[in-house]
């Protein structure tokens, strides 16, 4: 999804179709729908990928040569808790979005 | 160009090989079925080269057939009955996204009661999807509106999908001697099938049929009206060019011997073969009647309409489908409109449903009525005119209790 919108910025060229299109994705970001977010204790994190695999929007990517090795797109990441639940280690929270952190 | 004895299933068949479909997902339904059979039998044989792609239900073989053409394949499918009903939702969706595909329908009635027979009442209820529909009266003509068809509905001010319409049976399985063209002449006629409008490609997406609000869905359905208003000067052009190219009229709506006919019947697809012959007859008895056959019921080519019957002073219109609960046939109610500026006299008659047969006698007595009408011996007409006198008491169970 992020390449999508990076892509047609390389070689815009405008031409008239008919009917219902969208080019631009403005409203593809679904992290504004997040009531709460996910947190990860990377102390307790084995790296396993559980949660990237189960992911349904796939926007977690796992780092693990670094310390803060969970890297959530929050653009898109919607809130839903299934990575929290499905962690072996149960080290991702979920927390309040809005400054409750 | 060869002569080849083909039904009228074959003759869709041959049309799409001619045009070389690309994409084929089809779910067989009588009496649509031997065009599904015979598709995969040209794949299968290397004849055609196209992806067959097996389907659980109409529903899915239109929207695959739908999404494969905005990746630039032209694709088909074909359909009758309840199989079309099915599509409905779809229908909209191909339209709606502008995507060009044009669609055998072998007419047969929707159930219940069930039916396997021909009648116009499956397509004619998808009339407001935004397909054009054209009939055949022959299976010469189910080929040659098929390869017309691609080029219409492909043009690029029309770009609406359309439905070729076959007589279920009376066309669909009767076989006739067609003059097929080869596939050079077909290629410089229709040539490849090229993408005008939005497409599917993963290196430059596009986000077709998204959530359209109200501030633009009124202009998405005015480029549709748009499209349906320009096909009718298309079908001429494109009618005009295969004329000269291939020697055959064809027609969006034929007056037949109707210049100076007292009386016409306008009707659609096989009966008017059919009406022509009764025309005959009663010319040779004296008596002038004419057939009007009308070929497009969608865009309805009212203009054409006026311009053919705005004269005549008696009409009868033929429409092989109930229009339940409304004052006349369908088609007679939009013919009814295209002539409201006309103090003509025209009369609804509903028949050949469930595939009972239009025979020259029933014909024989649409004119005899008109005539009388005409004559003003006589002020009613049989609307519905091959109904049988016990219609009300023509089943009996036996009750156990």
């Amino acid at each position: 999804m992020q390449r999508q919108q990076e892509k047609p910025t390389e070689k815009p060229k405008k031409f008239r179709v008919f009917g219902p299109v969208a080019t631009r994705f403005t409203s593809s970001d679904t992290g504004s729908w997040r009531l709460e977010r996910p947190k990860v204790r990377f102390e307790d994190c084995i790296k396993c990928g559980t949660c990237a695999m189960f992911c349904p929007v796939n926007i977690i990517e796992i780092l693990k040569d670094q310390k803060e090795c969970v890297i959530i797109d929050f653009n898109y990441c919607k809130g839903c808790g299934i990575c929290s639940n499905v962690c072996p280690k149960k080290c991702i929270d979920m927390v309040p979005e809005r400054g409750h952190e | 160009m060869t002569y080849k004895m083909l039904d009228g299933n074959s003759a869709a068949v041959e049309a799409m090989k001619l045009a070389k479909v690309q994409v084929i997902s089809a779910y067989p339904i009588t009496p649509q079925s031997s065009i599904s059979e015979k598709l995969s039998d040209l794949v299968e044989s290397g004849e055609l080269k196209a992806e067959y792609i097996r389907v659980e239900s109409e529903h899915t073989a239109l929207s695959v057939a739908t999404t494969a053409q905005l990746t630039g394949a032209r694709s088909a499918t074909a359909t009758a009955s309840n199989g079309l009903a099915l599509m409905h939702e779809i229908l909209s969706m191909t339209s709606g996204n502008r995507v060009p595909i044009v669609m055998p329908v072998v007419n047969r009635g929707i159930a219940a009661p069930w039916t396997l027979w021909c009648e116009h009442g499956d397509s004619i209820a998808q009339r407001d999807t935004g397909w054009m529909q054209f009939y055949s009266q022959n299976v010469q003509e189910v080929l040659d509106l098929t390869l017309t068809t691609y080029k219409i509905a492909e043009h690029g001010d029309v770009l609406t999908p359309a439905m070729v319409c076959i007589d279920g049976f009376f066309l669909s399985h009767s076989l006739q001697k067609v003059k097929v063209p080869t596939q050079e002449e077909v290629d410089k006629f229709l040539g490849k099938y090229v993408l005008k409008n939005t497409y599917l490609d993963p290196s430059d997406p596009m986000f077709i049929c998204n959530l359209t609000p109200p501030e633009d869905f009124t202009e998405m359905r005015y480029q549709q009206k748009v499209g349906m208003d320009n096909a009718i000067k298309v079908i001429e052009e494109v009618q005009k060019e295969f004329l000269s190219k291939f020697g055959r009229k064809l027609h969006i709506i034929e007056g037949y011997k109707t210049d100076d006919a007292d009386v016409v019947l306008l009707a659609m697809g096989s009966m008017t073969g059919t009406a022509k012959y009764v025309v005959n007859k009663m010319r040779s008895q004296g008596k002038k009647v004419g057939i009007a056959k009308l070929t497009v019921f969608r865009p309805f080519p009212f203009e054409h309409i006026k311009n053919l019957l705005g004269d005549k002073k008696v009409i009868g219109v033929f429409d092989r489908s109930a229009g339940l609960g409304g004052q006349g046939g369908p088609v007679w109610s939009e013919v009814s409109v295209a002539l409201k500026e006309f103090d003509i006299d025209i009369r609804s008659y509903i028949g050949g449903l469930g595939g009972r047969d239009v025979p020259a006698d029933t014909i024989e007595k649409i004119f005899d009525e008109l005539l009388s009408i005409q004559n003003r011996e006589k002020d009613t007409h049989t609307q519905w005119i091959d109904l049988k006198k016990n219609a009300m008491e023509i089943r009996e169970v036996i009750k156990h209790v």
